[in-house]
């Protein structure tokens, strides 16, 4: 099995914190993974430690062939994180901002159009600068940032928050053809149905540590406490 | 990286040509100085035309503080300080990106602060080359040094405070080096009257930029 992401008794700490204390994962290239937990279990420090942004100070991290605790830097092209800021400059335009980030990408920028249009961005609202922007536009704009981009590897923190029911299918609708396409995504998401639905499986952090994997059949995902779940497959469950 | 420089530069100006906050806030804070300065000093008229070398560059520092602050306070709002990391560009591109657009709006102040001098001070302009040398070498090593010590007081939640107490005695042979050499110039001295303090001055700009692109990625980063 080729693997996007493989993590052993990894810590990363905030401060003197461990955020994650020793977690275990591995997630398939071209899967999509959800994890669950309650607030302040590790879930954004994992994700930002996917992306290379926190840096893994114990255990074993590779993401994308990159082992994390030597080179975290060129990692990052290949990783989309939409965490909890937009990651949108306010003074410049939604369409300003999109053709900045194709570019730092290496994109062309003629690509932006398509993601514009698809994210219900284009016309009038490509003009407005991003400070003008409702929460939901912002999180529309960031989406299309990502659509550009095309990483290899999706980080979504919390991916439905703030969005209409219009945003949220736009949402659940590029997450699922990035996946088709080949990409690995990993959501943490509490909208557990929603996020759920486009899961191949979910993991559950517990005090920074992955302490169950209850299920890789697609579809909604049971909520059921970790230790009432079946045996996780042990190819992709590592109890911490 | 130079691509990444350009892009990052042409990034920063757009955003202050949009938010048009170096010439609502930078600039009439600098004439403002002037101004007081003038008042201040204005019983004396000898003393402001002896000083005004001294103060045209204090005014000057005194802005980088702002500019530099701007220029740092983009990339920490709306998680863009960590979007810039994961974009894959070049740190180095990235430090000489946003000292570049910091040294095009200190530049463009110069000039307006040295219009400010001249009417404000009356004082005659004279050796324009030196004082064009001057400003330069002094700005590329403001700016530099600012871009390199603002990113590192934006991991403070005090970086408000921390920044001028970083940049400040950093900087301050630059402020030595341009008043003297800028003296020399309204003096109407030949330029090699001026050429040591210009030498410290590229001296100071060199080593801040090579620090900048060497030193610049690993303080973008979380530790």
């Amino acid at each position: 099995m080729d693997l996007a992401v493989h993590l052993r008794s990894a810590v990363c700490l905030l401060g003197r914190f461990p955020a994650l204390a020793g977690a275990d994962l591995d997630v398939a290239s071209g899967e999509t993974v959800l994890v669950r937990g309650a607030n302040g279990a590790g879930k954004t420090t994992l994700l930002r430690a996917l992306a290379g942004l926190v840096p893994v100070v114990e255990g074993e991290a590779v993401v994308l062939g990159h082992d994390l605790r030597r080179d975290r830097r060129r990692l990052r092209r290949r990783v989309g994180l939409l965490g909890h800021a937009s990651g949108l400059y306010d003074d410049l335009s939604v369409a300003d901002n999109l053709r900045f980030w194709a570019r730092a990408a290496g994109r062309p920028v003629p690509d932006t159009d398509p993601a514009l249009a698809r994210l219900g961005l284009a016309g009038r609202l490509a003009d407005v600068p991003a400070a003008r922007l409702s929460a939901g536009q912002r999180r529309r704009v960031a989406l299309a940032v990502l659509a550009v981009r095309a990483p290899e590897l999706w980080l979504l923190d919390e991916p439905h928050a703030g969005l209409d029911a219009a945003g949220r299918d736009l949402l659940d609708d590029l997450v699922r053809s990035a996946a088709a396409q080949g990409a690995t995504v990993v959501l943490a998401s509490h909208e557990l149905d929603r996020a759920g639905s486009l899961a191949d499986r979910a993991v559950t952090l517990a005090g920074g540590r992955l302490v169950s994997d209850p299920s890789r059949s697609p579809g909604p995902l049971a909520t059921t406490p970790p230790a009432t779940t079946p045996p996780p497959e042990p190819e992709a469950v590592h109890v911490a | 990286m130079w691509r990444d420089a350009v892009l990052v530069a042409g990034k920063d100006l757009r955003i202050e040509a949009r938010s048009r906050v170096a010439t609502n806030q930078v600039a009439p804070f600098a004439v403002l100085v002037l101004i007081l300065f003038a008042v201040a000093l204005d019983a004396d008229r000898r003393m402001l035309e002896q000083a005004a070398a001294g103060l045209l560059w204090v005014a000057v520092l005194l802005s980088t503080l702002l500019a530099v602050h701007r220029a740092q306070g983009v990339e920490s709002a709306e998680g863009t300080g960590d979007a810039l990391r994961l974009s894959g560009l070049d740190p180095a591109g990235i430090f000489l990106g946003k000292a570049a657009a910091v040294a095009v709006q200190l530049l463009a102040l110069e000039v307006l602060l040295g219009v400010g001098v001249v009417v404000l001070y009356d004082i005659d302009p004279a050796g324009l080359g030196t004082l064009a040398l001057t400003a330069g070498a002094a700005t590329v090593g403001l700016a530099a040094a600012g871009t390199l010590y603002g990113v590192l007081a934006t991991r403070s939640r005090v970086r408000e405070t921390l920044l001028p107490l970083l940049v400040l005695p950093v900087v301050a042979p630059v402020l030595i080096a341009a008043t003297r050499a800028s003296e020399a110039a309204l003096a109407g001295d030949p330029l090699g009257a001026a050429s040591q303090w210009l030498a410290l001055l590229g001296v100071f700009a060199v080593m801040y930029v090579g620090f900048g692109v060497v030193a610049f990625g690993p303080l973008m980063e979380e530790t």
